[in-house]
């Protein structure tokens, strides 16, 4: 198919090409809902049988750090909104510093989700043979990040839910499934939106976007918008199981 | 079929889509969604074959009753393969990757799909998840059955489950992107007057499967990504050894490869709503129930998955609600059924070769569907549960209904497709050996798993080698009748008599470009005025002559 300035062959109109180029990303995430639809129900289910397991798992991670990233993600999120903005209303430079801004933040994200993996690689909570959720507890030498009165508290609390599941361990590694199996795939597609990101960008400094064709801004958008919004409902499952006590 | 007087001697086109350009690139770097079709039928062709020389030595092997061809570990390959190839790289993209992606467009006129690139991209993710899955199967095969049930796929298998699942999970994203593909473009492409009621009943159905393929596919992905990790890093969702759920894996697998049956048979409905009023020059009766009855099966067929779970230990109320659930399916798929009946009654038949399938689907989907409702019916599913019962009756769906409905539609659309007729006795001797052929194979079997034979055993008690060794003839019955199609097509792609531009005649909008069609499909964007499937009011047909030679219906209009 022949292609005319920005309106490919197939189409007759560019609103045509616009209106179709759009519904093809909305139905696109609705498939994304139904993919991350499915991990969800293994977590609620296995919440649900094992509460106080999924309680001790969420306690280990550091509420600091993923409130953090939830910031980060939010402003990211404005960043993008005001890229789309600026492309319809025609302001060039302004595109190009808001996805600058918008891969940024993303990068921040990706630089404290690697803190948080690693640490948890060191702590023994990556589930295999090695999985362990009393390491730190055990081997406070081992884990010099973790606060003594910290370790003090999680001692007590890792051993209340021992009573109450004397099978723990192996249910914190169906948490900590959840968690790795979660927020990997999150991860998967930001790594996958920074990508479309810095395409966007080389298309904006090149001065393609304007008011009447700026689609593939707000398509991507519509993408970063809904990844940010799986985190939003990551961050409660997976940090805010049992602290409100 | 009418008859023509003396036509005067017909030639391809100068210029259409399979002489735009030459050269290999120019079919793997194609965007044009006719090309990728044809690469499509050549790799399901491909995967069909490997799935029926599996089946032939399941077969083969089941001729003695202590099976004399295969090792018990070989035979639990050869099902599983058999499934794995058939379902997910044949019959699932069957139809709708080489017909739909071939008529789609040209059927709402449209110069393409709405993502000509995403189309392509398609086929080769087909392509690697099929990589994958060949692999799995040269490195020794798996032997997990197509359902890949933890925890036997994820812990205890020790044949080559990972590459297989990476294979199907991969091939997934294919489906997808073919739903997303044919929903946005029946939304947003469809020519001037092609209103939503006067689209042709495939595009509807193939509306509806869009619908499954975009709702069902991304569940499997995420549920064999999660065994996959399961079997290769230890995640622990479906492991019991960890408090992990195996029925959560049956629960996941069949909320997909239930409504996957309908991505099988939607698209072969839909083929049979067209050759129906075609071959009985009579307007399709009850358009409006057809095309509501093809989205009521996607939708009901996303809440009846746990009947293939029945005996799993699941509370009686819900299997009492699903299998209720079941039943209704039933409601829609008689609608179809009896508004097929219906157009052809009082109409002016003809018994082409696509009619001849259509007849043939009818009566075995008939068969197909309403044995399910013994499976659905909780009493009776459990003396039948995971027996030969249960084999007969999908295959009555899936190879009755729809290859039958995939072999009518290539015959009904290969003089568009390809420009040139295939031999017509021939033709129509193949179809009466596949029907044959068929019923031999799978009836006996309805028998068997009546009697208690179980599914999947590489022996059987000695009293049911009578019904075995009818189902092994039956089968080499079928293979003649598949190989016959293969050989004849492609002799008449090269050298069939050239069939002109609406050879039958149909009415469909695809009929009004030239055999094979332009790369842009159409000269100028044609503009539709008339209502679907109206053989009267279509001058540009060239039926008024025969009508006035009394070979109209002979009952009348309706």
């Amino acid at each position: 198919m022949h292609r005319t300035g920005e309106l490919y062959g197939q189409f007759k109109t560019l609103e045509q090409q616009k209106e179709t180029a759009t519904l093809g990303m909305w139905i696109f995430l609705i498939t994304e809902v139904m993919f991350f639809g499915g991990i969800m129900l293994a977590y609620a289910l296995n919440r649900h049988f094992y509460y106080p397991a999924f309680a001790a798992g969420s306690n280990t991670l550091s509420l600091k750090l993923g409130g953090f990233n939830t910031v980060v993600l939010l402003a990211s999120s404005f960043t993008m909104a005001l890229a789309v903005w600026s492309s319809q209303v025609g302001k060039k430079t302004l595109i190009s510093i808001f996805l600058l801004l918008t891969i940024l933040l993303g990068f921040v994200f990706f630089g404290v989700k690697y803190v948080e993996y690693s640490q948890k690689f060191h702590h023994h909570l990556v589930p295999g043979k090695k999985f362990d959720i009393f390491y730190c507890v055990n081997n406070p030498a081992s884990c010099p990040d973790v606060a003594a009165d910290e370790l003090m508290e999680e001692s007590n609390l890792l051993d209340e839910a021992k009573a109450a599941d004397p099978d723990l361990n192996a249910h914190a590694q169906l948490y900590y499934s959840a968690y790795f199996g979660m927020t990997g795939l999150h991860a998967l597609h930001m790594v996958i939106g920074a990508g479309l990101l810095f395409w966007l960008l080389k298309g904006s400094l090149a001065g393609r976007f304007t008011p009447q064709w700026n689609t593939p801004v707000d398509i991507v958008g519509l993408y970063w918008h809904f990844v940010d919004i799986v985190w939003i409902y990551l961050f409660p499952l997976l940090y805010l199981i049992d602290r409100h006590k | 079929m009418s008859a023509t007087a003396a036509a005067p001697v017909k030639t391809l086109p100068e210029h259409h889509y399979l002489n735009a350009t030459y050269g290999i690139r120019s079919w793997l770097l194609t965007v044009d969604h006719k090309r990728i079709a044809l690469l499509y039928l050549v790799s399901v062709t491909f995967f069909f074959f490997i799935g029926g020389f599996f089946a032939m030595l399941i077969r083969l092997h089941l001729l003695t009753p202590s099976g004399y061809l295969l090792s018990a570990d070989t035979y639990n390959r050869m099902f599983t393969m058999h499934g794995v190839a058939m379902i997910f790289f044949f019959l699932i993209p069957s139809i709708p990757a080489v017909l739909g992606n071939f008529f789609i467009p040209l059927m709402i006129g449209a110069k393409d799909l709405a993502f000509p690139k995403i189309n392509l991209l398609s086929w080769y993710v087909y392509v690697v998840g099929a990589a994958f899955t060949l692999y799995s199967m040269v490195s020794g095969g798996l032997d997990t059955g197509w359902t890949f049930y933890t925890p036997l796929s994820t812990i205890y298998s020790n044949s080559a489950v990972a590459p297989a699942v990476v294979g199907v999970f991969i091939t997934g994203f294919s489906s997808i992107l073919t739903g997303l593909n044919f929903l946005v473009t029946i939304h947003t492409m469809r020519a001037p007057g092609m209103t939503w009621f006067r689209l042709p009943m495939f595009v509807w159905a193939h509306y509806a499967t869009s619908i499954v393929m975009i709702l069902g596919t991304p569940v499997i992905a995420i549920t064999l990504a999660l065994a996959g990790m399961e079997r290769l890093f230890g995640l622990g969702f479906f492991n019991p050894a960890m408090g992990g759920d195996p029925i959560l894996f049956q629960h996941l697998f069949w909320f997909y490869s239930h409504p996957a049956v309908y991505i099988m048979i939607l698209p072969a409905m839909g083929v049979i709503s067209e050759l129906i009023p075609t071959f009985a020059r009579k307007q399709l009766f009850g358009y409006h129930f057809v095309a509501a009855a093809s989205l009521a099966i996607a939708v009901i067929g996303f809440l009846v998955w746990t009947h293939h779970m029945f005996l799993t230990g699941q509370s009686t109320y819900a299997a009492l609600a699903f299998s209720f659930l079941t039943f209704l399916v039933a409601i829609p798929s008689a609608v179809k059924t009896f508004n097929w009946v219906a157009t052809l009654y009082g109409g002016s038949i003809s018994f082409d070769t696509p009619m001849l399938y259509a007849f043939g689907f009818l009566g075995l989907f008939l068969i197909g569907g309403l044995t399910g409702l013994f499976l659905g019916c909780l009493g009776t599913d459990i003396h039948i549960h995971d027996t030969y019962f249960v084999v007969a009756h999908f295959h009555y769906i899936m190879v009755g209904g729809a290859i039958m409905g995939y072999l009518g539609g290539l015959h009904f659309w290969w003089p568009k497709m390809t420009g040139r007729m295939y031999p017509e006795w021939l033709a129509r001797i193949a179809a009466l050996i596949l029907f044959v052929g068929f019923n031999l194979t799978f009836f006996p079997q309805f028998l068997l798993g009546y009697l208690g034979m179980p599914r999947r055993y590489h022996v059987y008690p000695p009293e049911f080698q009578v019904y075995n060794v009818m189902s092994t003839a039956g089968a080499s019955i079928l293979a003649i009748g598949y190989l016959l199609p293969m050989i004849y097509l492609t002799w008449a792609a090269f050298f069939g008599k050239v069939a002109g531009d609406n050879p039958w005649p149909a009415t469909g909008l695809e009929w009004k470009t030239q055999s094979p069609p332009l790369t842009e499909n159409f000269e100028v964007t044609p503009i539709v005025t008339w209502e679907p499937y109206d053989f009267h009011n279509r001058p540009d047909l060239g039926l008024d002559a025969v009508a006035s030679n009394g070979v109209a219906p002979a009952h009348g209009d309706d």
